[in-house]
């Protein structure tokens, strides 16, 4: 039983490494410049994604995003007041850290649209990292809304990255009407439970023509690297970062984790086999 | 005449602007967005829309999150 169901997982990731990423072969396209992900037409300098929620102050993650080695963080778009002010924007256009707003508390189609509007007007960018989540005990994506949503947004001329289920199903649908990237949970919002259904983000991977960006859930370094090594183009995460302990220390860590586990995916990993098998030549 | 500005009741003039909204606040105009009742009002247009009665305006910015 064991041996069958890693048979099933050693026969998938060798079918993609001597596959393609999307038309590009990935013996080529790793270890050879340049190794950049491009969505919609635009590189990014990072496949570690930051979010910028749950820093204690903006010190903190001023630090964390520049261990990250980061190219693109996202905002949440809120009332503003006078005191707070467009603090995070500052910290962000200093660094050079290009801004991704979300449609985080949206609960129906209409919100997020009109969230989405509302941020590529404040923030002159028609990027938008799209949330419209069921309740907020799981957060976990309302996938009608959520298409629906995408749909109008895509139509309305923005670059969709949506965030999304871990359903290979629902993945191709928001590919089919024209999202940019796909960005499957690994576990629900702010858990650090990591990738709870591997099997389903590697379905993901395989059939996706877009990006796909393993978003929420992720807790430590490991998870980050099992994304990558699952076929992942990138990774996005906040939480597991800015309520870490010390939270530069595993901005660092998830940046070399999302590096090593994308050279690894590249490398294509040994067979995994049953019984032991020596390294070293037989004795005479 | 009153308007809601993020919530909060606000009296105004009668011929007042999305522009003196925003002014009359002390809020930032870079980074930030208004729409009045569920309509985004771009920026360029912010000194000639005119605010009716009651008009719900919502100025929002970038803030942590995601």
């Amino acid at each position: 039983m064991r041996s069958g169901a890693m048979t099933i997982t050693e026969q998938t990731g060798q079918g993609r490494v001597q596959d393609t990423v999307h038309g590009v072969p990935v013996q080529e396209e790793v270890g050879a410049e340049p190794d950049v992900l491009v969505v919609a037409g635009r590189p990014i300098a990072s496949r570690l994604i930051m979010g910028t929620g749950g820093a204690a102050n903006l010190e903190i993650l001023e630090r964390a995003l520049i261990a990250s080695g980061t190219a693109l963080t996202t905002v949440a778009m809120r009332r503003v007041d006078a005191a707070t002010g467009t603090g995070v924007l500052e910290l962000l256009n200093r660094l050079e850290i290009e801004v991704l707003p979300n449609t985080a508390g949206c609960r129906t189609a209409a919100e997020a649209v009109l969230t989405a509007r509302l941020a590529r007007e404040a923030l002159e960018t028609d990027l938008v990292k799209l949330e419209v989540v069921a309740d907020e005990r799981t957060l976990l994506p309302d996938p009608i809304e959520l298409l629906d949503a995408a749909e109008q947004l895509v139509d309305d001329g923005f670059t969709v990255l949506p965030y999304t289920n871990d359903d290979p199903v629902l993945a191709r649908k928001l590919e089919q009407v024209g999202c940019a990237a796909v960005m499957p949970l690994g576990a629900p919002i702010g858990t650090g439970l990591g990738i709870r259904n591997p099997h389903n983000i590697a379905m993901i991977v395989e059939q996706a023509g877009v990006p796909v960006v393993l978003d929420a859930g992720i807790g430590t370094a490991s998870e980050a690297a099992q994304a990558m090594e699952l076929g992942c183009d990138a990774v996005l995460l906040a939480t597991a970062v800015t309520r870490a302990g010390d939270p530069e220390l595993m901005a660092r860590a998830m940046r070399l984790a999302v590096e090593a586990g994308r050279a690894a995916r590249g490398a294509g990993r040994i067979p995994k086999r049953y019984w032991a098998q020596a390294s070293s030549p037989d004795l005479d | 005449m009153v308007v809601w500005i993020n919530g909060e009741r606000r009296e105004f003039a009668p011929d007042a602007r999305v522009l003196d909204a925003l002014g009359a606040l002390g809020l930032p105009q870079k980074g930030v967005a208004v729409a009045v009742d569920g309509e985004v009002v771009p920026k360029a247009q912010w000194a000639g829309t005119a605010l009716v009665d009651g008009a719900r305006v919502e100025v929002l910015t970038a803030v942590q999150g995601g």
